[in-house]
């Protein structure tokens, strides 16, 4: 007898549920558990990772993302105000520079800008926080215009035109009006590329940190060479996690509010 | 001599290939409330938008007191300040309160002070009949409010003129009244308006001269009872027609 579809999709869904359920048991009777929790989460070895990855890895992380976020954040409204001008040339730069900077890998970048040009120029980055932060922010910059743009695209035309005829001049008016309309818009985009940044980070240690500018995952790396055990790396993943969810939270309170205060 | 406030002549605007105002002579005496009515699209809003460089004039000149705004050298901005003008929707900013929403070109633009700007605030507020909204935001008022806020957000700027388009069409029915109230009063101070509307019973009553557009030229223009009582040309009557059997 022919199923109806509504029939045949519950049978779908089983047929779904009964895989999954077989994969985790093959799993679970496959893998040597004790073997693997003692590779990947060794308590002491937990332990011995504090404070340190905290009071020095954890910080470097932050201070790297702090200021990636604030130079892209900066710059990227700079690019994006260029992409909106009347000036052709304006337009014309910061559209090829977004285009660069996005289809450019992070890591190409951080490896020309920290190595490149300074063997190329002998001349030398003179902080070794610099060196991460720059290449960082201009990467970060690229993405962030494009968010801006369209946060201030989303704003209505009415709005430009309400400021203008009020008698503010372009740049006042989009100072006033139109940026801080376009930034609420924007908070959940503009987020998400924080928590990219924050993961983005663990790609400067290439540069060769020191020990005093070790962020979280060169951390977990050097931790998994001298103890020949993951549990380090895992620690730093939770870490990232403690560092990342609390932000995804903090902004869906922060739309909420938005949501609320403007109805 | 009751010398124009507004004066606009020769004007002519064409986005691309579409020619949209056909050469628009119109003068607005001071204390005059000339209403601009005709079918859609015949250019009312881009004429309106052109008084006050919203849309640059391809052709023609546009002079608001001793501003002549089609001149390359106008300060546009400064000439903005004397020229009110009220959106069909509102535009009111809705990340500030309704007292913001007042102050912050008095502020910006005028660079009066925090206290006076608020003054001037309140007595407008009080005047559009909405006092106890000052710490409101837009989004919380309805659409009649909003567009007496936005009545009293122009008229903060203490303008020569006052420009509505179509200032009560995007209002729910039961609302129309209130903001024609307060056009009507502002009518009855003295202000100079320029205004395009679909509102029969307002050109007839408040206006000084209606003017009747079609096809980006001004068809016809003259006292109130003559246009819309006694319409001389062909298409005025047909326009007439076709509102009236809504
Ligand atoms: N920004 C614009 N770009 C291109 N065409 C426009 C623009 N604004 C108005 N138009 C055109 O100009 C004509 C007149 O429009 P409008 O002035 O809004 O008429 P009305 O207000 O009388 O209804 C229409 O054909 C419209 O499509
Ligand atoms: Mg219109």
């Amino acid at each position: 007898m022919a199923l109806t579809r509504r029939q045949r999709a519950r049978a779908f869904r089983y047929g779904v549920y009964a895989t999954s359920v077989a994969a985790v048991v093959a799993v679970a009777l496959f893998v040597d558990w004790g073997k693997l929790s003692g590779a990947l989460f060794q308590w002491d070895l937990v332990t011995e990772q504090f404070p340190e990855i905290l009071t020095r890895a954890a910080r470097n992380t932050l201070i790297f993302t702090v200021f990636g976020f604030i130079g892209g954040l900066g710059m990227g409204l700079l690019f994006a105000l260029m992409r909106l001008s009347s000036v052709r040339p304006y337009r014309w730069f910061a559209a090829t520079y977004i285009e660069i900077f996005r289809g450019i890998p992070l890591l190409v970048t951080l490896l020309l800008l920290g190595f490149g040009i300074p063997i190329a120029t002998g001349w030398r980055w003179p902080n070794p926080y610099l060196q991460g932060v720059v290449p960082l922010s201009l990467v970060a910059s690229a993405y962030m215009a494009e968010t801006i743009r369209a946060g201030i695209e989303a704003v209505p035309r009415g709005q430009m035109e309400a400021a203008r005829s009020l008698g503010m001049g372009y740049p006042r008016a989009m100072a006033t009006i139109i940026i801080p309309q376009a930034f609420r818009i924007i908070v959940p985009p503009l987020t998400n590329e924080l928590v990219l940044l924050i993961k983005d980070t663990s790609l400067i240690s290439v540069l060769g940190v020191t020990d005093a500018t070790k962020d979280l995952a060169r951390f977990g790396r050097d931790g998994v060479n001298s103890s020949a055990n993951a549990t380090p790396l895992i620690v730093a993943g939770l870490v990232y996690l403690a560092m990342t969810l609390p932000l995804t939270q903090l902004v869906a309170w922060m739309e909420r509010r938005t949501k609320a205060a403007s109805r | 001599m009751n010398e124009p406030v507004v004066r606009i002549s020769g004007l002519h605007k064409r986005f691309g290939d579409n020619h949209v105002l056909r050469g628009i002579d119109l003068e607005v005496s001071r204390g005059e409330v000339v209403c601009i009515i005709g079918p859609s699209g015949s250019g009312k809003s881009t004429l309106l938008r052109c008084v006050n460089m919203l849309e640059t004039p391809t052709g023609g000149t546009v002079r608001v007191l001793e501003h002549e705004l089609t001149d390359p050298d106008c300060d546009i901005d400064r000439a903005r300040t004397r020229i009110g003008m009220v959106f069909q929707s509102f535009n009111l900013f809705p990340h500030m309160s309704v007292l913001d929403n007042i102050c912050v070109a008095q502020r910006k633009v005028l660079g009066r002070s925090a206290e006076d700007s608020a003054a001037r605030a309140r007595q407008l507020l009080a005047r559009v009949g909405l006092s106890e909204k000052e710490a409101a935001y837009p989004a919380q008022l309805s659409g009649g409010q909003q567009q007496r806020v936005a009545i009293a957000r122009a008229l903060a700027m203490d303008p020569a003129v006052m420009l509505f388009d179509e200032a009560t069409s995007a209002l729910d029915p039961e609302l129309v009244g209130e903001v024609l109230g307060v056009m009507r009063a502002l009518a009855d101070e003295g202000m100079t308006m320029l205004v395009v509307t679909h509102e029969m019973g307002f050109a007839a009553n408040v206006g000084s001269r209606v003017v009747f557009m079609d096809g980006g030229v001004v068809v016809e223009s003259g006292p109130p009872a003559e246009v819309l009582g006694n319409p001389r040309e062909e298409r005025t009557r047909r326009f007439l027609a076709s509102v009236r059997n809504h």
